[in-house]
Formats: structure tokens, C-alpha cells, sequence
């Protein structure tokens, strides 16, 4: 007993001991654990609550208003407009199917729509907003709301979105809006920054090359999320800045006139004041409208754009090329006159065809002018007549004059699609074709033929250019309010001459004037007889093939050939012809003569501007005094 | 029958409520309302589903702990044998007809609760080698005739679990049974020997582990190797803590939980979310109140005058710290995420009446201290 007693106190005393080890470790375990605890907690605070933040905040940007663009008047032609739209979110929908065949019965939702919808929907979270429509008629947006209390978990919104003049006559001019691409995105380090969902980004025209100013600044809202993505709540909102606004020099009413002139035609027209430079009108044809590129085009109507023979995207103002033909006689003419080869009486005789360096070369009057002088052969625009100018003047001369008065340079630098043109010249050929020139070349060139290459709007600055009296201006399309003040003093110096003697120049104007306002004339079937409309001007026939001996003798009329082979018909004007204020270029692809297709419209568009001319002065002068 | 175990022996029932250990008492109702606030927590501050049924658990565990308490120390010791095949039992039943769950089959359906064996196996335990060992001479204990009971009462129950699987609840029920065999005076050159041996078998352990459990472990060592599959749950219970500063972020204010990045909120990792919204203080604070009720129960063995109390208060002791020790090593990144439950606060009927079932034990030997279990 007494033994089993002492094993006792000696086992409880091992158990004791045992105890007092295992405790230390204990101690040691808690003590490590506070340790850690301060660790986390004290001496790495920051770093964990910088996560938690991290964890916790998100931050959604807000779609900015975009910039708009108003014409001269202060037409909006793209502004920012209601839209209604319908909203969805999916996780409040009690039952999708239900909902699916009310909308049916209340808004456009067919079949399409809700498969496309339902392959949407698997995309996303159940409580991010879908949009179901962006773009609801009224009728639609009131019948919804309407009905809104029998259904859950959707939203009728009142959003924003670009539109543009219904008419389409600026849509080359000012382009459209639509969905970044990734191409956007790459070129662009600003898109990159400031990129939100539903922002749309300019895609040409006006709104590419502006995009940046225009775009604005997105809003921020921070909010709570939970660690599924969720909103919790706002924690704040910074409002978003809306892009810059844009006047331009534009008339939106002698843009419709100008594009109703054109429709069903394909061509251009450019109208310049001839002393600020500014684009009164800039039409393409035929043209396209914009509205449809913002939500998305429709597969059809892309497929009808890009299959049209006529181009209808292409902004044929500014990126289509045309030999200048018969329009560039008077610079020819002005060209052999400062450099002296020829006078205003050289003569020459015309019989309708010429035999040079062993090539024939034809009048386009089969029967020949006649003995003609300088006024007679631009006024007749004589083909003879200026092979023989063309030729004691010399490619390299002409190419100098061309270039000085705006050929072969781009206009207007501010749309991407621009293109530079040709004048060509010796050296051009040698460097480009690398053949040397070839004299017969430079006959062609004389008549605006062979390898020159010009935009309308080249031609209506070189018409503009002539008109002011030789002095060079600034072509523009967005309103410069620093050159609010127009200088119409032709003398002012703020003007560079492009003259050696301005004789010369008021010459070759008075000889527009004979083509234009005298029997003969080429154009005189489509003066005006009104003094205040009179204008004078000079027409071109584009040839774009040659024509064979065979053809001559056929003597196929323009109508009798396939579309593609027609002739361009041009034209170029400046009116009114005293005290002249504004230049005209008219170009129709495959027109046929100039004389017969281009100048009639130019006769019509040219009474529209002068009539706008009072009331777009009064507005000029109107801001003066405002300012 | 009852009213034996209960009323005999020589001390009014007058005297038994004396002699109740009041400051444990007070610690456990304590860690009681602690643990219904950071429940309230969970649920955004709302009297919802887990804080209703937690707050019955702990009243209802509660009044069995009294009445555990108050049968005499010898009834326990004499069913201990039975406690310990009982639950044996069970945790074959849940092999058999186990419930499963979220990939593991840990539960066996009686009726009108889901009971966890796994746990009660935790007491069981440590009761059964503390009377097997009671009557074992401290010189004996190395003796392979004696080790041989002990190493099947451990493993088996182990193996079990483990192969539900629940190696976390494997662990601590590994660690309860070597806590009791530690303190009979086994030879420390034996223990060091077998932790060799078992290092040894590690990678053959490790072969018998199912892949969640791997990547766990992984995990472990580089949470970011996984930031949002594996590693999740240790990276957003680090950001919780780390968050919570001195004092926290303040009562219902933790936004990790809030914002339902913190996974497990309720069972495993209700120590995060109490230590994001009170922060260093409120942790150690709590840490405080753990270390004080396994400083009472320490202090009942020591009063005890039996070694069968002894063994098992400081066994217990040793294991309920083990419970707190795996459990906030866990969350603060110390240990693989295993799943253990911290005693009390963690939302849990089995592992809350495992707990208090053992409380109850303790404060058994408490009030009859002076008694021998012979």
C-alpha cells in the first residue's frame, strides 16, 4: 500500500513536471501567434489595407458628352441626342421567357433578337446591366413605360448618342461615330486611357481627326463591390467633361441644294469663299447616312455601301482623282503669259487636228476654230491652241505655275482621307517612272490630260486662287475665330502674291468671263442673265482612255458607252463675276461633256450661294459686334 | 441509479455549487457573448439563421456542461472505456453511412442533428488513455505490452478521420492522444525517435493524401502559386488581419467579411473576421480569454489529487490549446489551411459540444477534487 502510495506521488509528480514543459511550449506557441499578429497587423498594416482598399474599391468611368459641329450658322450637323434605350438586369427577372413575350407584344423583339440577347446573357454576370435595345422609337419607349409595372427587372433609360443631318450631304465631311475596335485602341495612347464601355470613337471625316479634342474627359464613380463583382453602394461621383465644340465654315443649305444637284450622279462639288478660304460647301456623291455606323451596320446595308460602283464612302472631294482637262487652260494660259513665250495676240490656226513629232493630236472640234487668239481659244477652250502654248512653254514651267495655284498639294490637311494629287514634270517622270519625258507629254499636259492627277477641291482652290486676284489663301473647313475678320481688300498685305504681273491674271479671268457670258462661250448655255448672278467659269472634258482612230471615225456618242468608259464632265466658276466672292469646282464621274453636265448644276448652285451671300455677311458681322 | 452518481459522497449539493470553478465559468460565458457578436457579424449585422441557432447551441451545450459537471469523477472514469467504443462506433456508422459533404464524408444523421463524431472522438480520446494509463506504473509506460493499447486507441480513430477526409480533426485528435502519453512520463529519447520515424513516413503520408488536401498544403508555402483557387482563402484571410490595425475596423464595419471576400466566415475563419473589425487589441484580447480558461483547467489538474483527473485536465489543456494554436496559425498563415474549428467561436454543434462536453469533465474533477476514482 504504502509502495502503490509512493508510485502514485512519484507518477503525479512526472505528470507535474510533464505538465510544466508542455506548458512553456504552449506559452512559446501563444506568444509566436501575438507575435505574428503584430506582424500582420501593425508592422504590415499598410500593405494589407492597401489590398483590402483594393479588394473592396472599384472604380466604373462615365461616358463623356462628345464635342458637337455646327455649320456657319449654327446648324448642329452632329450633335448629341436623346436616345431610349431598354435596359435589363437579369438577376431581377423573375421569368426570362415571360418577359421575352411581352417585350414581343410591346417593342421590336423578335426571334433574332432574343437568341442574340440569350447568347449575350451567357456572357455576364446576372447583375450587370444588359441593354436590350439602344435605340426605341418613342411610341415604343411610352408603350413601355407603360406597361413597366408588369415587368420586372427591366428599365426604360433616357441615354445619350451621336446623330447626325438626316439629309447625309456632310457625312464625307464629317464622318461618324461607332464602336472602338482594337485598331482604335492600339493607335491611339489617349483612347487607351480613357477607354469606357459604350464610348464611341470618330472612324473618319471630321469626327476622326477631331476625336481627341471632342472626345471629352470621362466621369469617375467609385463604388463598394463584393467579392463577387457586385455593387454595394457609391462612394463618389466626379462628373466627366464634355468634348470641344466645333463651328465650321460650312453652309448645311448649300449643302443639300449642292447634294440634291448631285443625286443619283456621281461627283463632287466644293464651294471656297475665295478671300478667307473657307469651305462654304464640300459635297460627295452619292453619299450615305451616318446615323446607320453609330449602332452598329447592318450587314445588308454594309454589303450595299461597299458593292455600289459609285463609291458612295468614298469622299470624292478630297480623295477622288480626276485629270483636270480643259479647267486647267486657264493656268496654262496664265502660266505661258508670266513667263512670257506667249502674248494675248499670239495666234494660232486650229483645223482640228495637228501633226507633232509624228503624232496626231486632235482638237475636240472636229471641223477646227479657225484662226483663234488667246481669249478666243480659252473662251472656245481650242485644244490646238494650247498644244502650241503647252509646247513653247514646257512641262517643268507649267508644273511651277500648278503647284503655286494648288495643284498637287493637299488642301486642307485636317481629313486623314486627303489625298496629294500629281502635277507632273520632268523630273517627276524620271524619279517616278523612271523613263525620260516624252515632248508629245507635255502637249497632253497643256490640256489637262496624259499623267495629271487633281481632286476637286484642288480645283476649286486654283479657281480660287485666280479669282482673288492671284493671291494665295488658307483653304479651312473649321472656323478660325481668331480670322474672324475677313479681309476682302485684295491688296492687303496679309496676302502672298502668286503673280509676276496681275495683268496677266485679270486676263485670263476676262477670258473665263467670254466662255461663261459670250456666244461661243463653252459654258454659255449655262450663264446667268441676272447681274447679280453672273458668273464666269470654264469647263473640262475628262478623257479616261484614249480613243482610237476607229472611234473618231464612228464618232460613238457619250450615252452609247458602257458607264465605266464615259467621260468626267468639270467644271470651275467663280461668281459673281464683279467683285467676285466665292470659286466653284463641280466634278461628275462619267458625266460626259462639261459643258452639257457640270456647268448646268454649277448655273443652280452658283444662285443658291449668292442668294445665301447677304445673310451669311449679316452673320459674319453679327458676331463682329458680339465679340 | 442516477441519483447515486449524483448524491453520494460526502459534500452537499450546497458545497458542489462552491465548489464550481466560477472564474472559468465566467471566462466560458464570456467567449460565449464574444462569439455571438462576431456571429452577428457575419450576417451584416442581422439576427439571421447562424446567430440564432449558434446562440440556442451555446445555451443548450452550456446547461450540459453544468450538468456534466456535476456527476461525480468516478462515473466518468468508470464509463470512459464505454465513451471512447461509443464514439468508435460512430465514427465507423459515418464510414458506412456517413453523410457527405462538400467532398467529405464527416457526418452521421441522427434524427434531429447532424453529428460530427470526429470531434467528440477529440474528448473521447484523451478520457480513455487517461484511465488506461491511471493505473500503469510511470516505469512501465515504455513497456511495448503498454504502448500497444494506446498506439490501435490512437490510430485507429485517426486513420478514420483522416480518411474521411478531415485531416485537420485527425491532427488534433493525433495531438490530444500524444499530449495524455506525453505526460505519463514515456521516454522523451522513445518520443524523439518515433517524430523521427513518422518524418520518415511523411512522403508515404503524403501519397495516401486526396488532391484538395495537396494543394492545400501547397498552397501553403506560396498562396500566390493560386491567388484565386487554392491560395485564395489564406491571401483574403491575411488582407482581413493585416487590415484590421490596432483597433480594427470596428463592429460590423470589416469589409473583407462584409463584402464576402473572406471565405468561411462562420467556422474556420471567424477569428479573421473578429480580428479585422477589432484589430492587435481585440485579438490579443481574445487570445487572452483562451489562455485563461486553459489556465483554469491546468489549475483544476494541479488541485486534483487523483492522477486519472490530472492526465486528463492537463491532456485536455494541451489539446484545447492545440485547438486555438492550429486554428489562428491557420488564418494568420502559420499552418496549411486544415480545417479546425476555434472552440466556441466557430459556428459547430459537434465541435461546440465536444468542448463543452470536456469543460464539463474538468469541472467534474473540479468539484470533486478531493475524491479518488477508486
Amino acid at each position: 500500500m504504502l509502495s502503490f502510495s509512493k508510485t502514485f506521488q512519484s507518477k503525479s509528480k512526472t505528470i507535474t513536471r510533464r505538465m510544466f514543459i508542455l506548458s512553456s511550449l504552449k506559452i512559446a506557441i501563444f506568444v509566436a501567434i501575438i507575435t505574428r499578429l503584430f506582424y500582420l497587423q501593425i508592422s504590415e498594416n499598410i500593405k494589407w489595407r492597401t489590398l483590402s482598399d483594393k479588394n473592396r474599391l472599384r472604380e466604373w468611368k462615365t461616358v463623356p458628352q462628345r464635342g458637337i459641329i455646327e455649320d456657319y450658322f449654327g446648324t448642329k450637323i452632329a450633335k448629341n441626342t436623346q436616345v431610349f434605350q431598354l435596359h435589363m438586369i437579369p438577376e431581377d427577372v423573375p421569368n426570362l421567357e415571360e418577359l421575352f413575350f411581352k417585350l414581343s407584344k410591346i417593342i421590336d423583339f423578335d426571334k433574332r433578337a432574343k437568341t442574340n440577347l440569350i447568347k449575350r446573357l451567357k456572357k455576364r454576370k446576372p447583375w450587370e446591366t444588359i441593354i436590350i435595345s439602344d435605340n426605341l422609337s418613342w411610341s415604343e419607349f411610352s408603350r413601355l413605360n407603360l406597361f413597366l409595372h408588369e415587368m420586372q427587372g427591366i428599365k426604360p433609360v433616357v441615354a445619350v448618342a451621336r446623330k447626325y443631318l438626316e439629309d447625309g450631304s456632310s457625312s464625307h465631311i464629317i464622318g461618324y461615330v461607332s464602336e472602338m475596335s482594337v485598331k482604335d485602341l492600339e493607335n491611339s495612347a489617349l483612347l487607351r486611357e480613357i477607354n469606357v464601355p459604350g464610348l464611341k470613337t470618330g472612324k473618319n471625316g471630321l469626327e476622326k481627326s477631331l476625336n481627341e479634342e471632342m472626345i471629352g474627359q470621362p466621369g469617375l464613380q467609385r463604388f463598394e463591390v463584393n467579392a463577387h463583382g457586385k455593387r454595394i453602394k457609391e462612394l463618389k461621383l466626379i462628373q466627366g467633361t464634355a468634348g470641344k465644340n466645333y463651328r465650321t465654315t460650312l453652309d448645311i443649305e448649300v449643302q443639300k441644294s449642292a447634294s440634291e444637284l448631285l443625286k443619283d450622279k456621281s461627283g463632287s462639288i466644293c464651294i471656297m469663299d475665295i478671300y478667307t478660304g473657307d469651305l462654304v460647301a464640300m459635297v460627295s456623291s452619292p453619299t450615305f447616312d451616318a446615323n446607320k455606323f453609330v449602332h452598329g451596320i447592318a450587314s445588308k446595308d454594309w454589303q450595299d455601301l461597299i458593292n455600289n460602283e459609285k463609291k458612295p464612302l468614298i469622299n470624292k472631294s478630297i480623295a477622288g482623282l480626276y485629270p483636270p482637262a480643259s479647267t486647267i487652260k486657264p493656268l496654262v494660259a496664265l502660266s505661258a503669259l508670266e513667263n512670257d513665250v506667249i502674248s494675248p495676240n499670239t495666234t494660232t490656226e486650229c483645223r482640228g487636228e495637228i501633226e507633232l513629232y509624228g503624232h496626231k493630236y486632235h482638237c475636240w472640234k472636229e471641223k477646227g476654230h479657225g484662226f483663234m487668239r488667246l481669249r478666243e481659244a480659252i473662251k472656245q477652250s481650242c485644244d490646238i491652241y494650247f498644244y502650241e502654248v503647252a509646247r513653247r512653254l514646257g512641262v517643268d514651267r507649267l508644273a511651277v505655275t500648278a503647284n503655286k495655284f494648288g495643284l498637287g498639294n493637299k488642301v486642307l490637311d485636317i481629313l486623314s482621307e486627303e489625298l496629294t494629287g500629281l502635277v507632273p514634270s520632268t523630273k517627276w517622270k524620271l524619279k517616278n517612272i523612271g523613263k525620260g519625258w516624252l515632248l508629245g507629254e507635255t502637249l497632253l499636259a497643256g490640256i489637262g490630260q496624259g499623267y495629271f492627277q487633281v481632286t476637286p477641291i484642288q480645283l476649286c482652290l486654283m479657281a480660287a486662287q485666280l479669282a482673288n486676284g492671284g493671291h494665295k489663301i488658307e483653304p479651312k473647313i473649321i472656323y478660325n475665330e481668331q480670322a474672324l475678320q475677313p479681309t476682302i481688300d485684295a491688296s492687303s498685305k496679309r496676302f502672298k502674291q502668286l503673280y509676276r504681273n496681275q495683268e496677266n491674271v485679270k486676263f485670263v479671268l476676262d477670258a473665263q468671263f467670254g466662255a461663261t457670258n459670250e456666244p461661243m462661250g463653252t459654258s454659255y448655255g449655262s450663264r446667268h442673265v441676272k447681274s447679280e448672278y453672273i458668273f464666269a467659269g470654264k469647263t473640262g472634258t475628262a478623257q479616261i482612255r484614249s480613243i482610237t482612230e476607229e472611234e473618231r471615225e464612228l464618232k460613238l456618242k457619250q450615252k452609247d458607252l458602257p458607264y465605266k468608259k464615259r467621260d468626267h464632265a468639270l467644271f470651275i466658276a467663280f461668281a459673281p463675276y464683279k467683285n467676285p466672292r466665292y470659286a466653284f469646282s463641280i466634278v461628275i464621274e462619267h458625266g460626259g461633256s462639261g459643258s452639257s453636265n457640270a456647268a448646268p448644276i454649277a448655273k443652280k448652285i452658283i444662285k443658291k450661294v449668292l442668294d445665301r451671300d447677304q445673310l451669311r455677311k449679316k452673320y459674319q458681322t453679327d458676331l463682329i459686334q458680339e465679340i | 441509479m442516477i441519483r447515486q452518481h449524483f448524491h453520494r459522497g460526502n459534500q452537499s449539493f450546497r458545497d458542489k455549487i462552491f465548489a464550481l470553478d466560477f472564474l472559468l465559468i465566467f471566462f466560458i460565458l464570456l467567449l460565449g457573448v464574444i462569439s455571438f457578436f462576431a456571429m452577428y457579424s457575419t450576417e451584416q449585422g442581422k439576427l439571421g439563421y447562424y446567430t440564432q441557432s449558434h446562440l440556442y447551441r451555446f445555451f443548450i451545450f452550456f446547461i450540459l456542461f453544468i450538468i456534466v459537471s456535476f456527476f461525480r469523477i468516478k462515473t466518468w472514469y468508470k464509463s470512459a472505456y464505454l465513451f471512447y467504443f461509443a464514439v468508435l462506433i460512430l465514427l465507423f456508422a459515418v464510414d458506412i453511412f456517413g453523410v457527405t459533404a462538400s467532398g467529405s464524408k464527416r457526418w452521421i444523421s441522427l434524427f434531429f442533428i447532424n453529428l460530427q463524431p470526429s470531434e467528440l472522438m477529440k474528448i473521447a480520446l484523451i478520457i480513455f488513455l487517461a484511465r488506461y494509463y491511471y493505473k500503469i506504473p510511470t516505469e512501465n509506460v515504455t513497456n511495448l505490452k503498454y504502448i500497444i493499447t494506446p498506439f490501435f486507441a490512437i490510430f485507429v480513430p485517426v486513420l478514420l478521420v483522416a480518411e474521411q477526409p478531415d485531416l485537420g480533426t485527425a491532427v488534433l485528435i493525433l495531438i490530444g492522444g500524444l499530449a495524455v502519453i506525453w505526460l505519463t512520463g514515456f521516454r522523451i529519447k522513445l518520443f524523439l525517435y518515433s517524430c523521427f520515424f513518422l518524418i520518415c513516413l511523411l512522403p508515404v503520408g503524403i501519397s495516401f493524401l486526396k488532391p484538395y488536401q495537396k494543394t492545400r498544403i501547397l498552397s501553403f508555402f506560396d498562396p500566390e502559386r493560386d491567388a484565386l483557387g487554392a491560395g485564395y482563402q489564406i491571401i483574403q484571410s491575411k488582407i482581413a488581419l493585416g487590415s484590421g490595425g490596432i483597433f480594427g475596423k470596428g463592429f460590423l464595419q470589416g469589409s473583407q467579411s462584409y463584402l464576402d471576400y473572406l471565405p468561411e466566415k462562420h467556422t474556420d475563419f471567424i477569428f479573421t473576421l473578429f480580428s479585422e473589425e477589432f484589430g492587435f487589441v481585440g485579438s490579443t484580447a481574445l487570445l487572452l480569454v483562451y489562455v485563461m480558461i486553459i489556465y483554469r483547467i491546468t489549475v483544476i489538474g494541479r488541485q486534483s489529487r487523483n492522477n486519472f483527473a490530472k492526465l486528463y485536465c492537463f491532456g485536455f489543456a494541451t489539446a484545447f490549446s492545440a485547438y486555438v494554436a492550429v486554428n489562428m496559425s491557420m488564418v494568420l498563415g502559420l499552418l496549411p489551411i486544415v480545417g479546425a474549428p476555434l472552440p466556441i467561436m466557430s459556428y459547430g454543434g459537434s465541435s461546440m459540444l465536444s468542448v463543452m462536453i470536456g469543460l464539463g469533465f474538468v469541472m467534474s474533477c473540479k468539484i470533486y477534487q478531493q475524491e479518488d476514482v477508486n
